[in-house]
Formats: C-alpha cells, sequence, structure tokens
C-alpha cells in the first residue's frame, strides 16, 4: 500500500524527468553543438552529462538542448549556456568532467568557469 | 536519465494513421544510433490534432511534428534526435516561423484552448501510474481523505457550478447530496462512470480514457468517499478497445498501489472499481438502461422517478456521471471551486470538450471555456470551412440536438444558450456543415441512426421515429406535399412528449431544429422537387452541356450503367432513363461539362 508519503516521493522523483515537457523555456538555455563535427570530437558524452546533471540536481526553468554546426570546428566539443545574469557564454573543448564543473559553479553558483571560454 | 522526450500520440486516432508502426521504427533507429537510453519514447493520449495525425512532439525542444510516416523517422532520429536539427519539413506549418519553432501553445489551434479535462492528454503515458502521479495524480484523493468530510467535498463540487458534461447539464454536487442524503440507511451505494459514449462523431470520453484513465479512477474514488460508496462500475463501450485496455492497466496499478482496494493510504477508506463492457447500443447511455445493463439484463430504460440517487443500480443509491464531468473533479478538490468558477458562463462554468468534424479544417478534440462562441471555435480554433466554401449549419449534441445556423455563429456556447436555439450541449459532438449539405438530408441521417438504436420498449419511440423517417424519405423522394410538413411536425412533439427515455424525447430534435432555420429547403424539396444542395439523389439529374464536351468520351468510359452515348469529339448525352446518378461522370470529367441540378 502506498501512503501519502510514498506518493510525494513518486511525485518528487519524476517531476524533473517530466518537466522536460513544459512549453517555452524562458529561463537558462544550454546548447550543446552536435553537428558532425561535435559528434566526433566528443559531444555526445558532453550532452548527456549535462542532460543528467540538470534533472538529477533539479535545477528548474533549465532547458538543454542541441544545436548544428557553429563553424568553430576545431574547437569543438562546444556548449553555449545563455543566462539573464551573463548573457550567452562559449565553452569551447568540452569534456563530460568540464560540463560538470560548469553546471556546479556557472548554472548554480552563477559565476562563469572563465578557462573553459572561448576567451579563456 | 533521459536527456530528450519523444512524445507519439497512442490515441485512436493516430493509431488508425499508424502511430503503432512510428513507435516501434523509432525504438529501433534509436537502438541503430545508440541513442535508447538518452531519449524516452512516451505513447500518449489524444493530443486533439486528429486531422493531422499521426502526431508526435520532441521536447525539450517541443518540436511538433504532424502526418509522420515510418519513412521519416531515420531522417527525425539522425537530423534532430542525435544531431539537434529539427526536420523542418516535416514539423506542423503554423508552429514555423523565421525565428524557428513556435510554441504549440501560440497556435490558432491551441490558443483559445484550456484543456482542464484533458490536462493530461498527450503530455503523460496513460500506462504509467508514476507520470500521473508526478502531475498531481491522486493528490486531489488524499487532500479528500485527509482534509475534508465527504460534505465539505459535496460543497465543493456543488460551489464549482460543475455540471454533468454527458448532455444533460445537470449540477453534479447536486447528484452527490442527493445521493448522499435520500436514503440513510443505505447498506450499499454505487458509483457508476457513463463511458458509453454514442453520439456520432463524438470521442472526448475516449480520449480521456485512453489519454488519462486514472483521472476517472480517482475522480470515482473521491465521489464514492462523498457519497458512502465502496464499490464503481464504469460502463464503457466494448468498441473502444484501446480505451479498455488502459483502463484494465490503470485499475491494476491502482490496485498494486493500493489506490484502490481496502483501507486506501492506511487511511481506512475502502473503493473498488470493475469494468462493464457494453455492446453498443446506443441506449444504453441513458442512465437507467445502462444500469439495467450493468445488473446483466438488455439494456432497457425504466420510468424515472425513482431516480438513481434513490434507487439505482441493483436499486441501491447510485451515482452516475459522465467520464468528462470525472475528469474535472481532481482538479476542482485541488484548485478549489472558485478557480473552476471563474471559468465560463453564470450558468456554465468550466470548460467544454467538442469534437470537431465534418466540414472543417482542423477536425479533432478542443477544449474551450464555456462562453467562447461558435465562430471563434469554428473559425479561429478549427481553421474555418476548407475549398472556400460557405459555412450553412453547425450540429451540436448527435441525434438528440440541432443544427444552429449562421444568424447564431456568435451567441456565447453554454447549456442554457444552445437550448434556447433549439440544439444542445450533448456530449459535445460539433459536426459542421457548407453549403454542399442538404439539411433534410442531415435530419433523415439522425433520424435513420434513432430508427436503428431505439430499443422498441416504448410506442411513441419504436414506432414514431420509423413513421418519421418514412415522412422524410418522402420529402428527399419527391413525394410529399405541404401537409406532410405539418404532420410530420406535429409527430415530432408527439413522440417528444411522450416517449419513455431521453432516446425517444430528443429524437425529433434534429427534425424540429432543421425545420424551424431550414424550411426553405423543405419546401424547396416539396414544391419544387428540388434538393437545393444537390444531395438527394432522387431529385437530380446529370446533363451534359454541349457547347463544354469536348467529346473526350472519359465519361461514357467512366459509367458503370452504359448511360452516356456519344462519338469521339462530338457532345456526349446521359440517358436520364438509365442513370443511376452515382456522379461518376462528373468525377471523370476535365472539363466541367457535367452539371447536376
Amino acid at each position: 500500500m502506498v501512503t501519502i508519503a510514498e506518493l510525494d516521493a513518486i511525485k518528487e522523483k519524476l517531476k524533473h524527468q517530466v518537466a522536460l515537457r513544459k512549453e517555452a523555456h524562458a529561463g537558462t538555455q544550454i546548447v550543446v553543438c552536435m553537428a558532425t563535427c561535435g559528434i566526433a570530437a566528443g559531444a555526445r558524452p558532453v550532452l548527456r552529462a549535462l542532460s543528467d546533471m540538470v534533472q538529477e540536481k533539479g535545477i528548474e526553468d533549465t532547458s538543454v538542448t542541441q544545436c548544428g554546426c557553429i563553424g568553430l570546428c576545431d574547437l569543438e566539443p562546444i556548449v553555449e549556456v545563455t543566462t539573464a545574469k551573463d548573457g550567452k557564454v562559449t565553452y569551447v573543448k568540452m569534456t563530460p568532467e568540464k560540463a560538470a564543473e560548469v553546471i556546479e559553479k556557472h548554472i548554480i553558483g552563477g559565476e562563469v568557469v572563465k578557462e573553459y571560454t572561448i576567451n579563456g | 536519465m533521459y536527456r530528450s522526450h519523444v512524445l507519439v500520440c497512442g490515441g485512436t486516432g493516430c493509431t488508425s494513421s499508424g502511430s503503432g508502426a512510428i513507435i516501434a521504427k523509432l525504438e529501433e533507429e534509436l537502438k541503430k544510433n545508440g541513442l535508447e537510453e538518452e531519449i524516452e519514447v512516451v505513447k500518449t493520449g489524444c493530443f486533439g490534432l486528429c486531422a493531422l495525425g499521426p502526431i508526435m512532439i520532441v521536447y525539450p525542444e517541443g518540436a511538433f511534428y504532424s502526418m509522420v510516416k515510418a519513412e521519416d523517422i531515420p531522417e527525425i532520429v539522425t537530423e534532430h534526435l542525435l544531431k539537434g536539427r529539427v526536420v523542418e519539413r516535416l514539423l506542423y506549418s503554423e508552429t514555423v516561423t523565421e525565428n524557428g519553432i513556435k510554441a504549440l501553445s501560440d497556435t490558432n489551434f491551441y490558443r483559445k484552448q484550456h484543456r482542464v479535462a484533458l490536462r493530461n492528454c498527450g503530455v503523460i503515458n496513460p500506462e504509467n501510474i508514476d507520470e500521473y502521479i508526478a502531475f498531481d495524480g491522486y493528490k486531489a484523493l488524499a487532500k479528500v481523505l485527509t482534509e475534508m468530510t465527504p460534505e465539505q467535498v459535496i460543497d465543493t463540487v456543488l460551489a464549482s457550478g460543475l455540471r454533468g458534461r454527458g448532455g444533460g447539464g445537470f449540477p453534479t454536487g447536486k447528484k452527490w447530496q442527493l445521493a448522499r442524503n435520500l436514503v440513510k440507511d443505505a447498506d450499499q451505494k454505487y458509483v457508476c462512470c457513463n463511458a458509453d459514449e454514442g453520439d456520432p462523431g463524438a470521442f472526448m470520453d475516449r480520449s480521456v480514457l485512453e489519454g488519462d484513465p486514472h483521472v476517472v479512477i480517482e475522480a470515482m474514488a473521491i465521489a464514492g468517499y462523498a457519497i458512502g460508496a465502496t464499490q464503481g462500475y464504469i460502463y464503457v463501450r466494448a468498441e473502444y478497445p484501446i480505451a479498455v485496455q488502459r483502463l484494465q492497466i490503470a485499475i491494476k496499478q491502482a490496485r498494486e498501489y493500493g489506490l484502490l482496494g481496502k483501507n486506501i493510504f492506511g487511511l481506512g477508506f475502502d473503493f473498488d472499481l470493475d469494468i462493464r463492457l457494453g455492446a453498443g447500443a446506443f441506449v444504453c447511455g441513458e442512465e437507467t438502461a445502462l444500469m439495467t445493463s450493468i445488473e446483466g439484463n438488455r439494456g432497457e430504460p425504466r420510468p424515472r422517478p425513482p431516480f438513481p440517487a434513490e434507487s439505482g443500480l441493483f436499486q441501491k443509491p447510485t451515482v452516475l456521471n459522465n467520464v468528462e464531468t470525472y475528469a474535472n473533479i481532481p482538479q476542482i478538490i485541488l484548485n478549489g471551486a472558485e478557480w473552476f468558477a471563474s471559468m465560463g458562463t453564470e450558468k456554465s462554468k468550466g470548460t467544454k470538450v467538442f469534437a470537431l468534424g465534418g466540414k472543417i479544417h482542423n477536425t479533432g478534440l478542443v477544449e474551450i471555456p464555456m462562453g467562447t462562441t461558435l465562430r471563434e471555435v469554428i473559425y479561429e480554433i478549427g481553421g474555418g470551412i476548407p475549398n472556400g466554401k460557405q459555412f450553412k449549419a453547425a450540429q451540436t449534441g448527435g441525434p438528440s440536438g440541432g443544427c444552429i445556423p449562421a444568424a447564431h455563429l456568435d451567441i456565447p456556447i453554454d447549456y442554457d444558450n444552445l437550448i434556447a436555439i433549439g440544439s444542445m450541449m450533448g456530449s459535445g459532438g460539433l459536426i459542421v456543415m457548407d453549403e454542399n449539405n442538404c439539411m433534410v438530408d442531415i435530419a433523415k441521417f439522425f433520424l435513420e441512426f434513432t430508427v436503428d438504436e431505439s430499443c422498441g420498449k416504448c410506442t411513441p419511440c419504436r414506432i414514431g421515429t420509423k413513421r418519421l423517417y418514412e415522412m422524410l424519405e418522402k420529402i428527399t423522394s419527391g413525394n410529399a406535399t405541404l401537409e406532410d410538413l405539418d404532420k410530420m411536425e406535429k409527430l415530432c412533439y408527439y413522440i417528444k412528449n411522450n416517449s419513455l427515455c431521453g432516446l425517444g424525447q430528443t429524437a425529433p430534435n434534429p427534425v424540429l431544429s432543421t425545420l424551424r432555420y431550414f424550411k426553405d429547403e423543405y419546401i424547396a424539396h416539396v414544391t419544387e422537387k428540388k434538393c437545393p444542395a444537390g444531395v438527394c439523389q432522387d431529385l437530380l439529374t446529370y446533363k451534359i452541356i454541349d457547347i463544354k464536351c469536348k467529346g473526350c468520351t472519359a465519361c461514357a468510359r467512366g459509367c458503370p450503367v452504359g448511360a452516356i452515348t456519344g462519338t469521339v469529339k462530338q457532345p456526349h448525352v446521359i440517358d436520364t432513363d438509365k442513370c443511376i446518378k452515382c456522379g461518376a461522370c462528373m468525377a471523370k470529367c476535365k472539363f466541367g461539362a457535367i452539371i447536376k441540378e
């Protein structure tokens, strides 16, 4: 038998997953470049890590999507993060580990991880 | 965890246009590209835009793909799901703008809609109870069991102003109150759900059951708590196999979670549910016939009173509500009566789901606040009438309802306004007719349906509808006199006043309302022996216009009875004695030389 507390637990567990199905994400956007160049350079594990962390940590109002080639193929994998506070920040030569750091410091902490950006 | 969800409509509409094959192909392609752990495929209920099915929506982008074919899937997977490039040519054209994808809620079809009863349809996987719970499912049941007395539940439903969505429009809270209070010492009470949706063209109840079956289960448990019942029955037609299957899965899952059965939430409340399958008789949508059928007898109505609230199923106090009515209940409990009462008109609160059909672009399911005008529904949400034709009438309420002419397009839709103009809300079928529809023929169509579906228990309905149908046939075959029209109207009122149940009492409505608004069409059939819309075959003759005919012989070759003669490059002639008026010649002619009149 499910108790009310367990019902709430089920809801909490799934909440961040089904949050994907909300329309029009106005908040933070994380975009991973996933053209052939990006994929070849390892963009897929980066995308996976970003998407998992956003859901696991229950980060609200944040979407993780993909885009095509932006023309800087030698800097792939590229991740663009757009927040209200800092505007668009372009991270280059990303790895899942760097991605985790970006989530912690930039998305949650609000501090751009300068060393990984295109200007870093 | 999944980074993207692909929602594919698994409602009956999209299933019949091939969404099953799409899901299979999608899973195959995802596997091939190693994406099966990144992307979740969710089979949902109806999105509403059935005309554009099969429908598929990809989140987080919210890309809305319409009329998807299995051949398109590899492209969608490699381009969109792998590389993030939305396949624009497959998007619903309304959502494509210069700056990317427009949100679905901003399109004409969805903008004016407000989804309450359908809120989870096309959003959750109906076969997964956890997803329902994630969208506040069973929270309303928990709330009533922990925070509210049965009387408070009834008062909340009463205050919300919710009225029966099956057609009658009786206040739901009042029904519950009567079932709770009329018989004090009942040893058993029942909660029933009427899912015997029978109006031609109406499929909102099916869509709720297919897209969000748990909402009905939750609402029925709430009703059980409110009136003091421990057992419920859902009476659903066997012609709805997907709905029945999902209901069965939902009931099983709810039992496993202890949300049905003994001691729900450990709070001492017992409630369980069973499904009863209807064999498809229209009359079983009538409440007394429905309960007779659940009892295991032939589905025939009985006189009221006693009303079900006093003596219903197995002669016990019973609440019987329609699927859509139940679908509103958990939201009313969670958001409060005021929230619900803030939508709609003075006497009709909330929203209503309509099934748009007939001569309209966006065939499908729409949920609008009460008080929206017919013009908004047809021209904005529905996208207007195809092929530049003129609107003639909208039929609401199915075989029990009537036709609304163009003059009433701006009337706000609610229970009372529709009755005032000679139609009714009914269960929410809305069939649009254009200048090519003959109103006498429409009346005849609905009468044919009621003649077929009359159970035969009472004479006015059994014989009256048959005679009425014969009179309509006489008119459409050009054999009637003006006197017959008066006789027919008299018979209509006789049937209405003397039939036993709602089926007979409303069966003449299609005739009466077309007589009221389109009498000129009836008169044209009678006096001029002409069908102005060119539908009634007996009153038509096909002719070839000499000067337009090029003598290509296409019509003669297409005629199945050899009624067309003529030599090559010479005008042809139709032998009207042989002609069976099938229209094949007209379809073949490339020069518009064949007319019917």
